[in-house]
């Protein structure tokens, strides 16, 4: 089974994708003939053409607007966002018309849309080139939103949504792209949107996180391994809407939650998790839900001093283990 | 206006007549409701009138079975010609079930309906209008000869959308016609203080098209205007932008009172304008139309009118727990 990065996973899915949909077509800021910033859409322009990948104007709005207004015709567009902090000027065609279409309709229209988006911090990106913005998105139903963690789950998840009927913004986070590589089969497999993953069986503590926090918590779980506590990691890979289930599951079965993310803390996707734990597993528990977060200030600084602090981290991960596992 | 010039665009007499009658079955529905809304049987009304020059004329311009049309919350006129009926636009003033548009989920004049290709559409203005470029995007890619057309009033030519949108069509040579209806007012502001330039049309020169200002009291002025950016369009040689300049003949909504912000005398020197009357007096001096034919034409628009309000009235409305529905496809 071939090796490959996260990002290569993405620009496979994609490729993948556009041989096997000839509706499926690209369009962002230097996807085109640059190939992405990030070089997620390389080689792709040579492969398919100038209108399947399309270099847009320098316009977020237009590029959400025209996707939208394409999928509504039926073509199956992926807009790309260059960085997640640039989708400010798009929330309106997202939030307003993208995510509301089918309801306000009476499911006689639909926006089959991907909107992907390198999100995240701990590259030196300052405060905007390194946020998470998927709080912003999470309580708008009719959207859904996938964080990926893995090589695996990217090629899997982005072909899910792409053939998706329903808006889906695919996070990405930017630190992974090369950081991370793992075995992604060669066949056209698709993973379900709105499943959580177990990504490590363990019986003393639960963590439930995604994006980069899942590596962080897997790292941490080998080292608190030696010492005998045995960690539980449910990665929730679709983070609106959530997976109850699985987030029920995995917190019954050890009733120590440790909830990680690397966006603020007050009003982020954990917070949700936890209120979803505190309805249903209060007589499982033996331990209050912890949350290890990034602090409540407006984004990352740039000094590495002051980037660092604010990241979550393995080490910072490890700590909250295991003070949860000693509770 | 002067003599036959509908035959000089290629326009029979049945097409002008035909025309005439989409006009005023917009007007008379909206007369209607109008009426249920102070009566109190329809919480809300937002209105066409003094439009439906610009919004007939230019959809009989377009190819209305195959052309997509996104419009915006006056588009009583538009939606009418490309398809929609008097009973579906009573269904919305209702808020019933049945309604194409939306069922009853929607605010009236949140027209959309995937058969007759009118992009459904939202309350946060010029929104639409990427969407209309997203399609003509979409009918360059694969090489199909439909256009789309897209409307807004002038005020909301000021949104970021308006200029982001028409900037992709420009930049792609789009066959996207974009049509304001600059009917003066944007609620209570007017022109004046809306637009720098003298005319929405002026803003076309930045985005590499064409922009025309027409009388948007005419009909056929507009249809002139629309069918050759039609032209143009097919011919793949790109976008328009047209402004339709006519008058807001109501107030903003039922919600709002205009006699807040302008004079009485304005709106009386309008309606002599009111392209209702003028349009009546053209197809009546050239022998088209006369007393009795528009008496039987009244008469039937009135029993459509009647038959649709009706109708709707007495329909059912979503059950309670249908507001759960559709959110995802299911």
């Amino acid at each position: 089974m071939p090796v490959m990065s996260y990002i290569q996973a993405v620009t496979t899915a994609l490729r993948e994708e556009m041989i096997r949909d000839e509706k499926v077509f690209i369009l962002g800021e230097d996807v085109g003939k640059k190939g992405g910033v990030f070089r997620a859409t390389d080689g792709l322009y040579d492969e398919f053409g100038e209108y399947r990948v399309l270099d847009t104007p320098l316009a977020e709005s237009a590029i959400a607007g025209v996707g939208i207004g394409a999928a509504m015709y039926g073509m199956r567009p992926v807009a790309e966002m260059q960085f997640a902090d640039f989708i400010m000027p798009a929330v309106n065609q997202i939030i307003s018309e993208a995510a509301k279409l089918r309801y306000r309709s009476n499911n006689d229209w639909n926006a089959p849309i991907t909107i992907r988006a390198p999100y995240g911090g701990g590259v030196h990106g300052a405060l905007y080139h390194s946020q998470s913005v998927e709080a912003v998105f999470a309580n708008q139903p009719g959207l859904k939103i996938v964080m990926p963690s893995t090589p695996y789950d990217v090629k899997g998840l982005l072909k899910a949504a792409i053939r998706d009927n329903d808006p889906v913004l695919f996070f990405e986070h930017k630190r992974a792209y090369r950081l991370l590589k793992g075995e992604v089969p060669e066949d056209d497999y698709v993973l379900p949107i709105g499943k959580a993953d177990v990504k490590r069986e363990g019986s003393d503590i639960t963590v439930i996180t995604y994006g980069l926090g899942v590596h962080f918590a897997l790292q941490a779980a080998e080292k608190l391994a030696e010492e005998g506590i045995d960690a539980h990691i449910l990665d929730l890979r679709t983070v609106y809407p959530l997976d109850k289930d699985a987030i029920i599951e995995a917190a019954s079965k050890t009733g120590k939650v440790l909830l990680v993310t690397e966006d603020n803390k007050e009003g982020s996707i954990i917070g949700e998790v936890s209120a979803i734990i505190a309805e249903n597993c209060l007589f499982d528990l033996d331990a209050p839900v912890q949350r290890l977060a990034g602090p409540d200030v407006p984004a990352m600084p740039y000094a590495p001093t002051m980037e660092k602090y604010f990241m979550v981290n393995p080490d910072k991960v490890e700590k909250a283990m295991r003070e949860l596992a000693e509770f | 206006m002067t003599n036959e010039r509908h035959k000089k665009l290629g326009l029979t007499d049945d097409d002008v007549l035909e025309m005439y009658k989409t006009m005023l079955l917009a007007r008379k529905i909206d007369e209607r409701m109008w009426l249920l809304n102070r009566a109190g049987k329809i919480p809300f009304v937002i209105s066409c009138q003094g439009q439906e020059a610009a919004q007939v004329g230019a959809s009989f311009a377009l190819d209305r079975n195959k052309d997509y049309v996104a419009p915006y919350y006056r588009d009583l006129g538009v939606v009418l010609a490309f398809g929609m009926t008097a009973k579906d636009l009573m269904l919305s003033g209702f808020a019933k079930a049945e309604d194409p548009n939306s069922g009853g989920r929607q605010m009236p004049g949140h027209f959309g309906q995937k058969k007759n290709r009118i992009l459904s559409g939202s309350s946060p203005v010029t929104t639409q209008l990427p969407h209309a470029v997203g399609v003509a995007l979409a009918a360059k890619m694969e090489q199909k000869d439909f256009v789309s057309f897209v409307t807004l009033g002038e005020g909301s030519s000021n949104q970021g959308d308006f200029h982001e949108g028409l900037n992709f069509a420009g930049v792609h040579d789009l066959p996207v016609i974009t049509m304001v209806e600059n009917n003066k007012y944007a609620i209570s502001v007017p022109i004046e203080r809306q637009l720098a330039s003298e005319n929405v049309s002026d803003r076309a020169q930045s985005y590499g098209m064409p922009g025309f200002t027409v009388d948007g009291n005419d009909p056929l002025a507009v249809y002139e205007a629309v069918q050759e950016a039609r032209q143009r369009a097919v011919k793949g040689e790109g976008p328009t932008l047209i402004e339709a300049v006519s008058y807001r003949l109501t107030a903003h909504s039922s919600d709002d009172d205009d006699r807040q912000y302008r004079e009485k005398d304005e709106v009386e020197e309008a309606k002599k304008k009111d392209s209702i009357i003028t349009f009546t007096t053209y197809l009546k001096d050239i022998g088209i139309l006369n007393d009795d034919i528009d008496k039987s034409l009244e008469k039937e628009i009135s029993d459509i009118v009647n038959e649709a309000t009706d109708y709707a009235e007495n329909a059912d409305y979503a059950a309670p727990e249908d507001a759960l529905k559709y959110v995802y496809e299911e």
